[in-house]
């Protein structure tokens, strides 16, 4: 198929402003091996950030000072120096500490100290929850995931997360569709999660399948891709251009190379510079006003209300076209 | 022409303005404004769309609104729940005809 390159897209070139987001990725170790997954993570993956690469992420956040340092992967938590990277985040009052947390690597065995750690360094929990019945998060995540996050979401109430402590959901589309509004969905999940099982949680954040990695496979086998892609194609917002979390975020990948963004960073198309940049060498790179690696996946972060990975961008309400 | 629907024909449904532009312009206008959230939300206004889908039979409309419903952040059940609306209505409303019948019928019988 044929679709206009996501740069005609643009008045004038995207760049960087202000980097308040440091997102690191701890490899791509997971207990799980999700449908979606843009990482492709799963239990059988090798690749993991060493000590000597966390020690230039927390040299890095010295040098930068951002408000947010964001910890995905994979599962962050499988990572054997997650705890002392937490630890010198808290020490350091970084303002905000994120775990990208599937919920279920809390009742995994060896990780019974997780909750209570997370609550003691109160780390904004941003856990995945695609949907809020069984049948749709076993059928992405796999059989059973859901009643066990509930399990892993009923043990992060019990340590006041969601209530004193910031507890996110986060829903993805399980196929070749896109998200919901993300205020109208917030309110039925915690209706349901609530009447269900008690469940309570802050915020829930509505991101949209980027059509890259397993994801993308799974367009093409399907049949899926062009219908996708011309859906994402059409509802081009520019205004979430302003937004864009490759504004003001760099990403580190587990070997401790620079990306403007975990999409670019799994499609290896690192930070413009001379050479490869890496986290060691963050002293020498333009954070602001730098331009950013941009691509065709880049319509997955502007289509409709837009999407991050804080959910919706753009409060854009779009008529339902036959 | 070889077969009577083709699913890559409802991304082409601007192209009835082809001819009468006017006409199709007021109709996508009206369109568009009664699909907006207004006292009815966008998930609701979907649910009810794809149940009139159903009964009348439009396999653009029901293709199309499976997946606003998906958007709208509905769950199988409640789709299933919206076709069986439309189910029950046309099901009712063939059988309240049935009076009609009994009707017709009791007014020659003796």
């Amino acid at each position: 198929m044929t679709f206009p390159q996501f740069a005609s897209k643009l008045e004038e070139p995207l760049v960087t402003f202000r980097t308040t987001c440091l997102q690191v990725n701890m490899g791509k170790l997971c207990n799980q091996a999700c449908k979606h997954c843009h990482v492709d993570a799963g239990p059988k993956r090798t690749e993991i950030m060493t000590r000597e690469t966390v020690n230039h992420v927390l040299d890095a956040v010295d040098f930068l000072k951002p408000s947010i340092v964001d910890l995905t992967g994979g599962a962050p938590e499988m990572n054997e120096h997650f705890r002392f990277l937490v630890s010198e985040l808290r020490r350091r009052n970084v303002d905000e500490i994120i775990d990208r947390c599937n919920l279920t690597i809390l009742l995994e065995p060896g990780y019974e100290w997780l909750a209570d750690f997370l609550a003691e360094q109160r780390v904004n929990v941003t856990a995945s929850l695609p949907f809020y019945m069984e049948e749709n998060v076993d059928r992405q995540r796999g059989k059973g995931v859901f009643s066990k996050s509930i399990e892993a979401l009923h043990l992060l109430n019990s340590k006041g997360f969601g209530s004193d402590l910031p507890l996110n959901l986060v829903y993805n589309p399980q196929g070749a569709y896109m998200a919901p509004d993300q205020q109208e969905l917030e309110t039925i999940y915690k209706r349901y999660l609530q009447e269900h099982f008690h469940i309570v949680f802050n915020n829930l954040y509505t991101i949209t399948n980027m059509p890259i990695a397993r994801f993308k496979h799974y367009l093409e086998l399907s049949g899926n891709y062009n219908r996708y892609m011309n859906k994402l194609v059409s509802r081009f917002n520019p205004g979430t251009l302003d937004s864009l979390m490759c504004r003001s975020l760099i990403s580190v990948g587990w070997d401790g190379l620079l990306y403007d963004c975990d999409f670019n960073q799994m499609m290896d198309t690192p930070v413009e510079t001379e050479e490869r940049p890496h986290i060691a060498d963050i002293r020498n790179i333009q954070m602001a006003g730098r331009p950013i690696v941009i691509g065709d996946h880049c319509y997955g972060c502007t289509a409709g209300s837009g999407s991050s990975c804080g959910g919706a961008l753009d409060s854009e309400e779009e008529a339902v076209a036959v | 022409m070889t077969h009577y629907y083709d699913s890559d024909d409802l991304e082409r449904f601007g192209e009835i303005g082809k001819h009468r532009k006017d006409l199709a312009d007021k109709f996508f206008a009206y369109y568009g404004a009664v699909m907006e959230k207004g006292a009815l939300s966008k998930r609701e206004k979907s649910l009810i769309a794809l149940a009139v889908a159903h009964a009348i039979q439009c396999p653009y409309c029901i293709d199309s609104y499976a997946q606003s419903c998906l958007e709208a952040g509905s769950s199988m059940d409640e789709i299933t729940e919206a076709i069986h609306v439309a189910g029950a209505m046309k099901a009712g409303a063939c059988l309240v005809h049935g009076i009609q019948a009994q009707n017709s019928v009791d007014k020659v019988m003796m």
